[in-house]
C-alpha cells in the first residue's frame, strides 16, 4: 500500500498580475499514498484550498505539475481530466452546496448522471449509499428540507456515489456545531479504514487534523513539514464513542 | 451526460423560476401569437383565391384590351382628334372607372388583329349589357347587374348547373343575393324557373325578354352579378342595338380571347408577348387576380414584420433570464463541473433550456391562435363575410404551425447561447470558493 496516487512535484500558483500579483504557491512538492490520510493545515490565507484545488485537477499550476497515479495532469486532455474528476475523486466543501429544489437522491446521482449511468442502476446504487449512511428514508425529501447535519452526510453519501478513490474535504466541519462534525467525522474515517479511500482534508481543526495519518504544515505558500511518508497510525479516541455508527453495508 | 437526462434537467432547471419563466414565455407567446395568425390568414385568404381562379375555370381565356394610352404621361396638352377612332357607346362602360379615364375602346380591326395573333383560336368582343330590371312570376321589379365576361368561365354554383355554351334557350345563372328578393325559397327552388329581363333600346323602347335560371352562384370577389348565357347575351345586344344610327356604332372596351387549352405557361407568355407588340394587354383570370394577392401578401409580410420585432424583443427576455438564472446557480454550475460535467454539456443544458422556453412560447401561443382564430373565422363568415361563401379568413395549415414553432425555438436557442456560452465557461474553483 505505498502507491503514490497523488503527486505535486513543486507547483507554482500565482493570482492577479502586475502590482496586485500574489504568489499563493511557492513551489510545493507533496506525495500522497492510496490509502492514507492526509490533513493540510496552516493559518487562513496560507493557500490550503489553494493546493487542495490544483490536487484535485480543478485548476492547474503556473509552474511544476501534478501527476495522479504517475500520469501529469497537464498531459492530459479536458475530457480526460474531466473524466478523472468524474470517476476517481469525491469532494466535501464546508458549504454544502446541494441543489435545494431537488430531492436528496437526485442530489446524491448527479455524478452517476455526468457520468452517463442509466437511470435504473443510478436508483440502485444511490439508494445504496443512502442507506449506508442512514439517509434512505430521506430519498425523497427536498434538499433544503434537511438539517445542516443530514446535508453533509447528503453531501458526503454524493462524494462517495461514483466509488472514488479519493476524497477531497475543505472544511468539512466548519460548518456543524461539534457533535455533528464529530460524527461527520467519523464517516470518512471509517470510509477509510474499511473501503481504502484516500482522505485529502482541509482543515483549521487541530483535533481533526491529529486524527489524520500526517499533517501537511503550510505557511505563505510553502510546506514547513511533510514528513517523509506515512506516520504510524494516530490511536483514534473518537472512534470508541461513534454516535450512531456507520453501517457497513 | 444523456440526452433524456439532458433534456430533463434543462427543462425542469427552466422550471424552478416559475414567475421568470412565464413572464419570458408571455413575450414570445405575443410573437408567435401573432405570426400564426398572420399565416394563418395568409393561408385562408390564399386558398380562398384559389378557389375562385378553379372555380372561374376558364384558363385558356384572355382578356384583352388596348393598352392604356402610353404616351398620355409623357405628351404635352391634350391628344390630337381623331376622327377615325372608336368610341364606347351608351355613356362608356359600367359608368367608367372613376376620373373619366375610360381605356381606348376596340375597333372592329382590333378584333382581327388579335384573332390573327398565332395562339388565338377565337376572340368575342366584350359588350357591357344594361338591363333595366329583373322581375319573376309577376312580382316586384329589380336591377339586375351583369358579368359581361361570364359566358366564357364557369362559376362556383350553390345549385342548378352551368350556362351550356350552345344552348338555344335564354340561360341566366343567378347570384345567391337575388333568391329572396324574386321570392325563391332556396337556391334549388329557384333552378329551372322563369324570369322576365327588361332592357331598353336605343330609342329609349323597353323591352321585355324571358329567360329560364339555369344555376345559382355563390357570392364571389367579383360581386353579386348574374351571368348570362350566349343566347341571351345575343339577344339582349341585339335590342340595345336597335335604332342606333350605324355612324355611333360602339367600340369595345374589351374582348376575350382564347387559345389552346393544353398551351404552357411559356406558350401563353409568347401570346401575351406578341399582343403587347401590337399594343394590347392580355390577361389571364389568373394575372388579374394575382394583383389581387400581391396586395395581400404584401400586408400579411407587414404583420409579420411586427411579429418578428416582437419575437426578438421577447429574445432579449431570454437573455436577460437565463442571465439571471446562470448568475443564480454560479455555485451549483462550479460543482457539476468539479463532479467532471464537461463545458459543453453545460453549454447544451442552458441552451436547450432557451429553446424550451421558445417551445413553450410558441406551443402556447399557436394553440390560443389556433383556437381564437378558428372562432372568429367562424363568426366572421356567419355575420360580415357571408357574403363570400367559403371564405374561411384564417386556415391552420399543420406545416406552417409547425414551422412557426421551429423558428420561435430557433430563435430562442440563439439567444440562449450568449448566457450559455457565459455558464459553460465558468471557473469551477470561483464557485467553490466561499467568500
Ligand atoms: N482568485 C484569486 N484571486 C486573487 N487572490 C486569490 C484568489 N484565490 C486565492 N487568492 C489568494 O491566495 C491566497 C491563498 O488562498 P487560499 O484560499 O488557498 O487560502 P486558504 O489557506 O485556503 O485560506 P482559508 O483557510 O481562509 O480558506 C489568499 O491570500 C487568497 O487571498
Ligand atoms: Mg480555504
Amino acid at each position: 500500500m505505498t502507491d503514490t496516487i497523488l503527486e505535486a512535484r513543486d507547483i507554482h500558483k500565482s493570482y492577479g498580475r502586475g502590482p496586485a500579483r500574489f504568489e499563493a504557491l511557492t513551489g510545493v512538492s507533496l506525495r500522497v499514498e492510496a490509502g492514507e490520510s492526509v490533513a493540510i493545515v496552516g493559518k487562513s490565507g496560507s493557500g490550503k484550498s489553494t493546493l487542495m484545488h490544483l490536487l484535485a485537477l480543478l485548476d492547474s499550476p503556473d509552474q511544476g505539475a501534478v501527476a495522479i497515479e504517475g500520469k501529469v495532469a497537464g498531459e492530459l486532455s479536458v475530457r480526460q481530466v474531466d473524466r478523472l474528476r468524474n470517476t476517481m475523486f469525491g469532494f466535501v466543501f464546508q458549504q454544502f452546496f446541494l441543489i435545494p429544489s431537488a430531492s436528496v437522491l437526485d442530489n446524491v446521482i448527479l455524478p452517476l448522471k455526468i457520468a452517463r449511468v442509466a437511470p435504473r442502476e443510478r436508483h440502485e446504487r444511490g439508494m445504496a449509499v443512502l442507506r449506508q449512511l442512514e439517509l434512505d428514508d430521506k430519498a425523497a425529501n427536498k434538499a433544503v428540507n434537511l438539517s445542516g447535519g443530514q446535508k453533509q452526510r447528503v453531501v458526503i453519501a454524493r462524494a462517495l456515489i461514483n466509488e472514488p478513490r479519493v476524497i477531497f474535504a475543505d472544511e468539512p466541519t466548519g460548518n456543524l456545531d461539534t457533535a455533528t462534525g464529530r460524527l461527520v467525522e467519523d464517516i470518512l474515517f471509517r470510509l477509510n479504514r474499511e473501503q481504502g479511500i484516500t482522505l485529502v482534508i482541509v482543515t483549521h481543526d487541530t483535533d481533526l487534523a491529529a486524527r489524520c495519518d500526517r499533517q501537511v504544515i503550510i505557511r505563505d505558500g510553502t510546506l514547513v513539514a511533510a514528513p517523509e511518508g506515512p506516520l504510524p497510525p494516530v490511536v483514534d479516541p473518537a472512534a470508541a464513542h461513534a454516535g450512531p455508527a456507520v453501517t457497513h453495508a | 451526460m444523456r440526452l433524456v437526462d439532458l433534456l430533463r434537467t434543462a427543462i425542469s432547471n427552466s422550471l424552478r423560476s416559475k414567475l421568470r419563466t412565464s413572464l419570458t414565455v408571455i413575450a414570445i407567446f405575443v410573437g408567435a401569437f401573432t405570426l400564426t395568425m398572420t399565416s394563418a390568414i395568409g393561408t385562408g385568404i390564399t386558398s380562398y383565391i384559389g378557389n375562385q381562379v378553379a372555380s372561374f375555370g376558364a384558363s385558356d381565356v384572355l382578356t384583352v384590351t388596348r393598352t392604356a394610352d402610353d404616351q398620355l404621361a409623357s405628351r404635352d396638352g391634350p391628344a390630337p382628334y381623331d376622327p377615325d377612332a372608336p368610341t364606347l357607346g351608351g355613356g362608356g362602360f359600367g359608368g367608367g372607372g372613376g376620373g373619366g379615364f375610360a381605356p381606348t375602346p376596340l375597333s372592329d380591326a382590333d378584333l382581327g388583329t388579335i384573332a390573327a395573333t398565332p395562339g388565338i383560336l377565337t376572340v368575342d368582343p366584350i359588350v357591357p349589357i344594361m338591363p333595366s330590371y329583373i322581375q319573376h312570376a309577376g312580382g316586384e321589379r329589380f336591377e339586375l347587374s351583369v358579368n359581361a365576361t361570364a359566358a366564357l368561365g364557369r362559376v362556383d354554383l350553390a345549385a342548378g348547373s352551368q350556362l351550356s355554351t350552345d344552348g338555344t334557350r335564354n340561360e341566366i345563372v343567378l347570384p345567391t343575393s337575388y333568391l329572396d328578393a324574386l321570392g325563391f325559397e332556396n337556391a334549388e327552388a329557384a333552378v329551372g324557373q322563369g324570369v322576365i329581363i327588361g332592357i331598353t333600346d336605343y330609342l329609349g323602347v323597353m323591352h321585355e325578354v324571358e329567360a329560364v335560371i339555369v344555376g345559382v352562384q355563390n357570392e364571389s370577389l367579383f360581386g353579386s352579378t348574374a351571368a348570362l348565357g350566349r343566347q341571351l347575351t345575343d339577344e339582349l345586344v341585339a335590342i340595345a342595338d336597335t335604332g342606333r344610327p350605324e355612324s355611333l356604332r360602339q367600340g369595345y372596351f374589351a374582348a376575350t380571347a382564347t387559345f389552346d387549352p393544353d398551351a404552357g405557361a411559356e406558350e401563353v407568355t409568347a401570346i401575351k408577348a406578341h399582343l403587347a407588340d401590337q399594343g394590347f394587354t392580355a390577361q389571364t383570370v389568373a394575372d388579374q387576380i394575382g394583383i389581387l394577392q400581391t396586395v395581400i401578401d404584401g400586408v400579411i409580410l407587414i404583420f409579420n414584420g411586427f411579429a418578428v420585432i416582437a419575437l426578438l424583443a421577447a429574445s432579449f427576455g431570454i437573455v436577460n433570464t437565463l442571465l439571471m438564472s446562470v448568475q443564480e446557480r454560479t455555485r451549483e454550475i462550479g460543482l457539476m463541473k468539479a463532479m467532471g460535467m464537461s463545458g459543453r454539456t453545460v453549454f447544451a443544458l442552458f441552451s436547450v433550456e432557451a429553446a424550451f422556453i421558445g417551445f413553450l412560447g410558441s406551443a402556447i401561443g399557436a394553440l390560443v391562435a389556433i383556437m381564437i382564430g378558428t372562432l372568429i373565422s367562424g363568426i366572421l363568415a356567419d355575420t360580415v363575410l357571408s357574403g363570400l361563401e367559403g371564405l374561411q379568413v384564417m386556415q391552420f395549415a399543420p406545416a406552417s404551425v409547425a414551422t412557426i414553432i421551429l423558428i420561435v425555438m430557433a430563435i430562442a436557442f440563439f439567444a440562449g447561447t450568449l448566457p450559455a456560452r457565459r455558464a459553460s465557461r465558468q471557473d469551477p474553483i470561483d464557485a467553490l470558493r466561499y467568500e
